[in-house]
């Protein structure tokens, strides 16, 4: 618990410092809104629509690399060979690793979701609180299993089409559960949604309980 | 006991033809096409049987570290990949003239194609990964986490539907199987798809060792300074 919260707290310095991460994914998210609005090029009244897919299409996107990012940096002069032979358990290393990425993804979110209530026309003040809810279950199922791959996928050949090839497959769960209850907490408010929102916890509770478990057969050696 | 697997298989996949293609009635509304059915189905438990043994075999693997079980969830997968790319082309034939369409998202093809994905990027790992025991460990997580989704994945592509309108709602099977020749006829292709899922993936897993044993031999050779 102590050594996962010093790496919490190492990452979140280095990301204070640089803010390399979070400018790179907000501007990444801010252009990937654009182009998905542009794309579609839907008169006004039908925008809203578009809001829940095009939130967390962006959300998946961006965050793959956010992720990747974390890791990459672990790399560099072998930061990470040097956090193993550190006498802390990996599953504490996953565990703070795990919470960096869904605070500097909270982050991105928070800036995100706005941005997408302006160009796509929805008034999201009345149903803040349910997706709150939404965006931090799936922040947290997102980065659960990102996390765990991101420390595959850093260290394969290739290492910058890996992690979105096993990652993207594994979570349209998390993507549906999500997509479908912001898009009922939009209309219909936080009790409507119940379904898409078990779906998201069961994805967190199992993939984070796994992640916390298989992390060390990812990066022993 | 496996070596009457090619025997077995090639048995009941002849019954399985003569029952599909000469004993069965044609099907009195979709006709001759829905004999494509019996395979089809099969098919898709080949391929789940498949991806049941990578995930037994991983845990076996990053729990013993049994090379043999490592090359079983390798065999298991590939082999996998291949009845639910046939299960999925064969579904295809099916819906082009019985729903007008070669594919719709509708849950259960939408949850097929979303398995193909894993276990492809899963084929892909271990194809760009190399060669050492770090990545035999990696896809074995992969393998473990794969079917860890299934489940979530049956739940949450559920939820599409009643959302998206539905273009389709009639579900293969269920309004057909009315002969009992029908049953007969799935129950036996099952059996015969079964057995040649387990027969390649047999002859996978061997040629995995053979692979391995090779490999072994030219690092040996290699390193006596000879020619490999």
């Amino acid at each position: 618990m102590h050594a996962a919260l010093a790496i919490l707290r190492k990452d979140l310095d280095i990301e204070w410092r640089t803010r390399e991460g979070v400018s790179t994914v907000f501007v990444l998210a801010v252009m990937l809104l654009v182009v998905f609005a542009v794309a579609h090029d839907l008169p006004p009244d039908e925008a809203p629509a578009l809001a829940p897919p095009v939130l967390w299409a962006t959300f998946v996107l961006t965050g793959l690399l956010g992720v990747q990012r974390g890791f990459l940096l672990e790399r560099e002069n072998d930061c990470l060979a040097g956090l193993l032979t550190a006498p802390v358990d990996p599953a504490s290393i996953y565990a703070g690793k795990l919470a960096a990425n869904v605070v500097v993804l909270g982050a991105m979110q928070a800036v995100v979701v706005p941005l997408v209530g302006l160009f796509l026309h929805v008034d999201m003040v009345p149903a803040l609180p349910g997706l709150v809810v939404v965006l931090l279950l799936g922040n947290v199922g997102f980065s659960a299993l990102a996390t765990l791959f991101a420390a595959v996928a850093v260290r394969t050949r290739a290492r910058e089409v890996m992690l979105p090839l096993l990652l993207l497959p594994l979570v349209v769960p998390l993507l549906i559960g999500a997509v479908v209850a912001t898009r009922t907490i939009l209309a219909d408010g936080l009790g409507a949604a119940r379904d898409g929102l078990t779906v998201l916890a069961a994805f967190d509770v199992v993939f984070v309980v796994a992640g916390w478990l298989l992390f060390t057969y990812v990066v022993r050696d | 006991m496996a070596r009457l697997l090619p025997a077995a298989t090639c048995g009941t996949m002849l019954a399985a033809l003569w029952i599909a293609f000469m004993v069965v009635p044609t099907e009195r509304e979709m006709g001759i096409v829905q004999r494509i059915f019996y395979f089809h189905v099969s098919a898709f438990w080949a391929a789940y049987l498949g991806f049941f043994i990578v995930a037994g075999a991983s845990a076996r693997y990053l729990w013993t570290g049994s090379r043999a079980a490592d090359r079983l969830a390798e065999a298991a997968a590939e082999i996998g990949i291949l009845f639910c790319t046939v299960g999925l082309i064969m579904g295809s034939l099916w819906a082009k003239p019985i729903w007008g369409v070669w594919f719709t998202w509708d849950p259960r093809l939408t949850m097929t194609v979303i398995l193909w994905s894993i276990y492809t990027s899963y084929i892909m790992l271990r194809a760009f990964g190399g060669e050492d025991d770090a990545v035999r460990r990696w896809a074995a997580v992969l393998g473990l986490i794969g079917v860890l989704d299934i489940p979530i994945i049956m739940v949450s592509v559920r939820l599409l539907r009643g959302i998206h309108p539905a273009v389709i709602t009639q579900k293969e099977g269920g309004s057909g199987l009315v002969d009992p020749w029908m049953r007969i006829g799935l129950a036996v292709s099952s059996v015969a798809i079964l057995l040649l899922a387990a027969w390649l993936i047999r002859l996978r897993a061997q040629s995995a060792r053979l692979t391995e044993e090779v490999s072994v031999l030219r690092q040996e050779a290699l390193a006596r300074g000879g020619a490999a």
